[in-house]
């Protein structure tokens, strides 16, 4: 009788844990990829980033073409090979890469917050700190990609137009290809802190704000002319791109090594990562 | 504790204020229950505590014997509607279902079955932004059901339907109640509840004030009245006041009682040899009995002098 009640009231609804697959963290990567791609938004910016960088980098490049007949032999010289490596990535393209990357970074995590949508991701997946390692992993990628087309169609398209000069450069020559990459990794680093400042302050146009102060205007503000500001100087990202596009090493008041260089970037990717996969474990959501 | 949502001793405070205090209440399977309370009473903050979005200050909540925030993927075991807007408007409804299934490992196909049921079948592909209220609620219901779980929180899921979609949804809260599933359904008005919910939580200022069946709650409103009718109101009115009564004459001649039951007048009236044409008892209505039950514990009242 017990018995008859009991099977009864299981097959009524269904056992009281459901039966549940184990969980996939390829599966949140996979949710978190549907979801940046379903935004109009995230191929405009990939295409639009990427014509606004080359575009500056052509314009700058084709300026030095058109001039190059009026130059003296010892600008002609001093061309190869920092200058010619500038007009393959600029200071405004780095600058354009790194704002499109870190508001591609920064939406998708305050676009989830100035919703509300964030409570849906956290009620399907209450692993939070999963849920922003698969962003982080998902950011990575799609900025890597943008970063590399930028930097390479950049390379490619400049040094074919400095070619008809005879000059420019090709990526076989020293220390071409890492200034290439840091530029193409400027990308990944910028999204990162997006990120990170996104999932600190939850707001869309506080994070873009500081973001953008971190990536942009802290750099310029500080000169590395004294010893104390320029150990701040090279901390920053943009700094350490700019130690790493000088294909042969400037002479300046306090040189630092590309590995110095590539560890600032390394470091602020860690610390960035580490903010916005932590930043949601502890806080009320 | 199968399926049951145990909320025990849970104080939540944001600063010095607290949102919730001491609250205590079970909601079980095989019922749609209702979460009543005036606005601000703290019953998001609960559905966010029952979620494990917000960590409560003290005690606990637990979904089936064990935090909700404990578990890896919630889908399959608590659907929720937190709220309808709460979606990215930039997203096809399609796209932003198939990013929570893909999340918990669910079939594609969730996506058209729960879209169908809930009457977007058709406007799946459009973007989530053009719609209406009433279909953003319809895409949160549609959230709540992708997983099949076998507990369900809605928080106001009935704004901006339409008098179809409220029925629709009513009908829908009782199936899901009858397949054995636990639904908690919150709301501010009690006329929203009448019709859906067969068990009633009522909070006000944060703190429980009933949590019983339907039924019970309606019959603790203290002011219920009798219509009597009379040839000879006169002499009936006198017997009632005699008798501690509050008496209303209206101008069809009937008289509205307060203060003594139905049985009561019938006796008097009986006693005193007036004859009576009608005797009508009223009880309370859930309405009236919520809005006595809470007036102590409104948060943000008009007019209130501050």
């Amino acid at each position: 009788m017990t018995t008859t009640a009991t099977s009864a009231t299981e097959s009524a609804g269904r056992s009281a844990e459901p039966a549940e697959p184990r969980a996939h963290f390829t599966d949140l990567i996979a949710a978190e990829w549907i979801k940046m791609w379903s935004l109009r938004s995230t191929p405009w910016a990939f295409v639009a980033g990427t014509l606004a960088i080359v575009g500056f980098n052509i314009f700058t490049a084709y300026n030095d073409y058109s001039n190059w007949p009026g130059w003296d032999a010892q600008q002609k010289a001093d061309f190869m090979p920092n200058w010619a490596m500038l007009d393959a990535f600029t200071d405004a393209a780095v600058l354009c890469l790194m704002l499109t990357a870190s508001a591609m970074g920064a939406l998708t995590v305050v676009g989830e917050y100035s919703t509300g949508m964030i409570r849906t991701t956290f009620t399907a997946v209450p692993a939070r700190s999963s849920v922003m390692a698969a962003k982080v992993v998902v950011v990575t990628a799609v900025s890597t990609a943008l970063g590399l087309v930028a930097a390479g169609g950049s390379f490619w398209s400049t040094q074919a137009l400095l070619a008809g000069r005879d000059t420019g450069l090709s990526l076989g020559d020293p220390g071409v290809v890492s200034a290439v990459l840091a530029s193409a990794l400027a990308a990944p680093v910028a999204a990162l802190v997006g990120m990170a400042v996104g999932a600190t302050v939850r707001a869309s146009a506080a994070t873009i704000g500081v973001s953008f102060a971190l990536l942009l205007l802290v750099p310029m503000g500080i000169s590395d002319d004294h010893h104390g500001t320029a150990v701040v100087d090279h901390l920053l990202p943009y700094s350490a791109w700019a130690r790493l596009i000088q294909v042969a090493e400037k002479p300046v008041n306090f040189p630092w090594s590309e590995a110095g260089a590539w560890t600032v970037y390394a470091v602020w990717y860690i610390v960035c990562a580490a903010i916005t996969i932590f930043a949601v474990r502890r806080r009320d959501q | 504790m199968k399926r049951m949502i145990e909320v025990s001793e849970v104080t939540k405070r944001y600063g010095t204020k607290a949102a919730v205090s001491d609250l205590s209440f079970t909601v079980r399977p095989g019922h749609v229950t209702g979460f009543l309370g005036p606005n601000g009473a703290g019953k998001s903050t609960t559905l966010r505590m029952m979620l494990g979005l917000h960590q409560p200050t003290a005690g606990s909540v637990t979904i089936n014997g064990r935090p909700f925030a404990d578990r890896p993927r919630g889908l399959r075991h608590v659907g929720a509607l937190l709220d309808a807007h709460g979606v990215h408007g930039g997203r096809t409804a399609r796209a932003h279902l198939t990013a929570l299934a893909v999340s918990n490992g669910l079939p594609r196909r969730r996506v058209g079955e729960v879209l169908d049921e809930v009457g977007l079948g058709d406007a799946g592909h459009r973007r989530i932004g053009g719609y209406s209220l009433g279909m953003k609620q319809r895409v949160g219901i549609a959230t709540a059901l992708l997983g099949d779980p076998p507990v369900l929180l809605f928080d106001e899921p009935l704004n901006g339907l339409d008098p179809d979609g409220v029925k629709w949804v009513r009908g829908l809260f009782h199936r899901l109640a009858d397949e054995g599933r636990t639904v908690f359904v919150s709301s501010h008005l009690m006329s929203e509840m009448e019709n859906t919910a067969d068990h009633l939580v009522v909070i006000g200022k944060g703190r429980l004030i009933a949590a019983e069946s339907l039924k019970d709650f309606a019959a603790r409103g203290t002011h219920r009245s009798v219509t009597v009718r009379t040839p000879d109101v006169a002499a009936l009115r006198t017997v009632l006041v005699d008798a501690g009564a509050s008496v209303t004459l209206h101008a069809d001649n009937s008289l509205t009682v307060t203060g003594l039951s139905a049985d009561r007048v019938g006796d008097l009236a009986f006693q005193n040899m007036v004859p009576v044409h009608e005797l009508t008892p009223h009880t309370a209505t859930l309405e009236s009995a919520f809005m006595e039950l809470t007036a102590d514990s409104i948060e943000y009242a008009a007019g209130d002098p501050r």
